[in-house]
């Protein structure tokens, strides 16, 4: 029997939405039996949550006082004790399931599958090499544990509501180490949707010429409701926050509409958007490789045009 | 600060545009630029700066793979590494295994700082690190864009996808560069001919008791499907009407 434990992602507040495409994810696999682990100081508001997530057979919440904060030197233990019970570990493709997840498979000692984006079988699954050049079907031996993070762009969310999983208060005895403290957090945060899970983008390069003119950008996004990106070389140029940045090694998004601006369409760039479900190009060089993976392209100067789009939307 | 240990790959050059082979058996790499992962020469800048900050740090650059890889070594060597190590396997190396295998020489060499890249941008697997620090049973820094070190601690700026997370940690410990933890230098001519009088040991992986086990296996590679090429619209009008008839905007 197919058992998988989902490493649920959430500030104390809210579930990440990356946790329920890695649901999604799961319940490829035949006949799974899908549990959600939650760490933290305190998991009652998002144990409610991954509770009503349909598909969810259990929830399992680790309260204590040293989960406040989702340091992997201290999750992995936790987790790796707690994986006993299952045949497969999920946790999601972002930096907090790449952080902690490779964590985990060491201490069980057994290899991870990262970034898997297709599932073919319990044990065999497909993922992208290369920044995407290349796409490999692998294969693990169902006689080990079987790790993975879940490329969150390539599956939709599980529905979040219409289960009603039990939920239970774990306590795990592994020895928990002090070697590493979390001293604080500065996001970029905004009033704008989440870059990762939004489903509108307005994405800017090199182009824009300035942080100042990124302003054009974001008064765009928010007449839409937009979330804002970065191409890597916009990021590189100050123009706009590290955060934002889409591509190889920022991140991987598969929203509605994607809206490149300025952006020429460097193969690092285009392996973060190839799952948009629309792109579309604003570029003054009609040779731009972007153009290449447009549904729709328009050729000019975009100081004219982001004004103008801004009006008519 | 005594020692630090970076370890890097050897990898398909990063301008390189990899072609899958037509029979799906896996890449094209005949005749390939094969460099230094990029991440892991920025891992290896910010132990060179260190070592130029605190003055009498040895640093030890270490790499597994086939006998080529002796090649990137030499260049850590002339980026400034002192000395190098290459555990030589012809077999596919996975990152438990890598790790494994760098954890090997961390226990010979007792260094106070590992330093990798993020990930490799071949099989972007973006694990070796973290692996490599639980065996270790130390502390990781992964995604650092900057380091501070104080007595034994280190302070690490992360790059996580809410922003910027900044833990401390004891040393040793294992760190992972990110992007914009700095910018590596170049190698200049004489450091390369420098380079070739370094030490660089090369060990077999067989000597380190370590099996390389394929755990995975790799059955089919294959092009990435392709998007359809789009329209190019004539205006901002026609584009919005377009956008707005799909119920996108």
């Amino acid at each position: 029997m197919v058992k998988v434990l989902i490493i649920g992602e959430h500030d104390g507040k809210a579930l990440n939405q990356a946790t329920l495409k890695c649901v999604t994810s799961a319940k490829g696999l035949p006949e799974a039996e899908i549990t959600i682990v939650l760490l933290g100081a305190d998991t009652t508001a998002v144990a409610s949550q991954a509770a009503a997530v349909l598909g969810v057979h259990k929830v399992l919440r680790v309260d204590r006082p040293e989960n406040a904060h989702p340091l992997a030197a201290i999750f992995a233990p936790q987790i790796a004790a707690l994986a006993a019970d299952f045949t497969h570990v999920f946790g999601p493709s972002t930096s907090f399931g790449k952080d902690l997840t490779p964590r985990v498979a060491a201490l069980l000692g057994v290899p991870q599958i990262s970034d898997l984006m297709a599932v073919e079988s319990a044990y065999r699954f497909r993922r992208p090499i290369y920044a995407g050049n290349a796409i490999i079907t692998v294969e693990a031996d169902p006689a080990r544990k079987l790790v993975a993070t879940v490329r969150v762009a390539s599956f939709e969310a599980a529905p979040a509501t219409g289960g009603a999983a039990p939920i239970e208060q774990r306590t795990v005895t592994a020895a928990l180490p002090t070697h590493t403290r979390y001293i604080g957090a500065k996001s970029g945060s905004t009033d704008r949707p989440d870059l990762q899970t939004a489903s509108k983008v307005v994405s800017g390069g090199r182009a824009l010429g300035s942080a100042e003119n990124f302003k054009l950008l974001f008064n765009l996004a928010d007449k839409i409701g937009a979330a804002v990106g970065a191409s890597r070389a916009a990021v590189d140029a100050g123009y706009a926050a590290n955060e934002m940045q889409v591509g190889q090694t920022g991140k991987i998004i598969s929203p509605e509409i994607y809206i490149a601006i300025g952006i020429s369409g460097a193969i690092q760039h285009l392996t973060g958007i190839k799952d948009a479900r629309t792109i579309v190009a604003i570029n003054k060089d009609a040779e731009a490789p972007i153009f290449e993976v447009a549904d729709y392209g328009l050729v000019g100067d975009l100081f004219q045009i982001v004004p103008e789009l801004q009006r008519l939307v | 600060m005594q020692k630090i240990m970076v370890c890097i790959k050897r990898v398909v050059d990063y301008n390189v545009r990899v072609r899958v082979k037509p029979d799906g058996s896996g890449v094209m790499l005949d005749g390939v630029k094969m460099s230094v992962n990029p991440f892991d020469e920025i891992a290896l800048e910010e132990a060179l700066r260190i070592k130029e900050r605190v003055g009498n740090v040895e640093i030890v650059a270490v790499s597994i793979g086939v006998a080529d890889t002796q090649q990137q070594l030499r260049t850590a060597l002339a980026m400034g590494a002192d000395r190098a190590i290459l555990v030589q396997t012809d077999a596919a190396i996975e990152p438990l295994t890598a790790a494994q295998a760098f954890l090997s020489l961390a226990k010979k060499e007792n260094p106070d700082l590992i330093f990798l890249g993020k990930q490799a941008i071949d099989d972007d697997a973006n694990q070796t690190g973290q692996m490599l620090a639980a065996l270790w049973e130390r502390p990781q820094a992964t995604y650092a864009s900057k380091l501070e070190i104080t007595g034994s601690k280190a302070t690490v700026t992360r790059e996580v996808d809410a922003g910027l997370e900044t833990i401390e940690i004891d040393l040793p410990a294992v760190v992972t560069a990110d992007l914009r933890l700095n910018e590596p230098r170049y190698v200049k001519l004489p450091d390369i001919m420098k380079a070739k009088k370094k030490p660089l040991d090369v060990v077999s992986l067989d000597s380190l008791g370590i099996a390389a086990a394929a755990l995975l296996k790799t059955v089919k590679t294959e092009p990435p499907a392709q998007r359809q090429k789009g329209i190019v619209v004539k205006d901002v009008a026609e584009l919005v009407d377009l956008l707005k008839k799909k119920g996108l905007l």
